[in-house]
C-alpha cells in the first residue's frame, strides 16, 4: 500500500497492522526518515516538501509492484509526507515484511534508494542563513543503478 | 498543452502551470525546452543547464529526444528529493 499525506504517521501502529493481517511473516524491517536538524552547519528550521500530485502516486505504486515482482513480500507499505515540517518530524516511512529476512532488508532498502531519485518530491530548507532547494546528490543516482544490475 | 512547473522552476517563473499553443514544428521535449528558452531572459536562464532540468510527460519521466503533442501534460522541475 502506498499513502502520500500531509499527516504524521505512528510506526508502531503501521507495523502492528501488517503484522495483525498478514500470515505467516517470518520478519518485518521498516526504515524512517527524518528531518535533520542541521545541513552542515547551518539549523535547520523547517523543511518544506513539494510534490506533483498525481504523478507521486502513480510513480509509487509502480515501484512498490516492482519490490513484489523482485522480492517475495507478504506485505508492503510506503508512507510519504508531504508540506511544512520541523527538525526530527517524520518524513517517510517503508516497510517491508517477508517470510525471509533477507528480503525483508533488501527490499527495504531498494524502496528507499528509490524513492531518493524518483519519486517526484522536492525539498525546500529553511536554515539560519536563507532557504534553499536541496540538491539531488549524485551518490543517491549509483545507489540507485546498483539495483538495475544486481540480481536478487 | 498543459505545461507544470515545480519547485525552482515554480518559483522562478511564477507559476505552477499554463496552458501554451503548441507550435507544429515543435515536437519533441528538447524543441520545446529550446522554445521555452527563447520566450523571454527569465526562461532562457532557467532552460539553458539541460543537467537540471528533468521532464516529465503524462507523468512519466521522459529522456529529450521524446515525442510530444497538443494533448500531453508537460512538467518541468529539478532532479528529485524524495526519502
Amino acid at each position: 500500500m502506498i499513502r502520500v499525506q500531509s499527516e504524521d504517521f505512528d510506526i508502531g501502529d503501521e507495523i502492528a497492522i501488517i503484522s495483525n493481517q498478514k500470515k505467516n511473516i517470518g520478519g518485518i524491517c521498516s526504515f524512517t526518515g527524518l528531518v535533520r536538524e542541521f545541513d552542515l552547519n547551518n539549523k535547520i528550521q523547517t523543511m518544506t516538501l513539494e510534490h506533483y500530485p498525481g504523478m507521486t502516486e502513480k510513480q509509487l505504486d509502480k515501484i512498490e509492484k516492482e519490490a513484489n515482482n523482485r522480492w517475495e513480500l507478504s506485505d508492503s507499505l510506503i508512507i510519504h509526507r508531504y508540506g511544512r515540517l520541523k527538525p526530527k518530524d517524520k518524513i517517510v516511512l517503508v516497510i517491508t515484511a517477508s517470510i525471509h529476512r533477507k528480503a525483508a532488508f533488501e527490499s527495504c532498502e531498494f524502496l528507499m534508494d528509490w524513492l531518493k531519485t524518483k519519486a517526484p518530491f522536492w525539498k525546500m530548507e529553511e536554515t539560519d542563513s536563507g532557504s534553499h532547494w536541496v540538491a539531488a546528490k549524485s551518490s543517491d543516482d549509483l545507489e540507485v543503478e546498483k539495483w538495475s544490475t544486481k540480481k536478487k | 498543452m498543459r505545461i507544470l512547473y515545480f519547485a525552482n522552476f515554480r518559483e522562478k517563473m511564477g507559476l505552477s502551470e499554463e496552458i501554451i499553443i503548441l507550435p507544429s514544428n515543435v515536437s519533441n521535449v528538447r524543441l520545446l525546452v529550446e522554445w521555452l528558452s527563447a520566450r523571454n531572459e527569465l526562461s532562457s536562464t532557467l532552460f539553458t543547464d539541460h543537467e537540471l532540468i528533468r521532464v516529465a510527460v503524462n507523468q512519466e519521466i521522459v529522456e529529450f529526444d521524446t515525442e510530444i503533442n497538443s494533448d500531453d501534460e508537460v512538467a518541468f522541475f529539478p532532479p528529485m528529493t524524495g526519502g
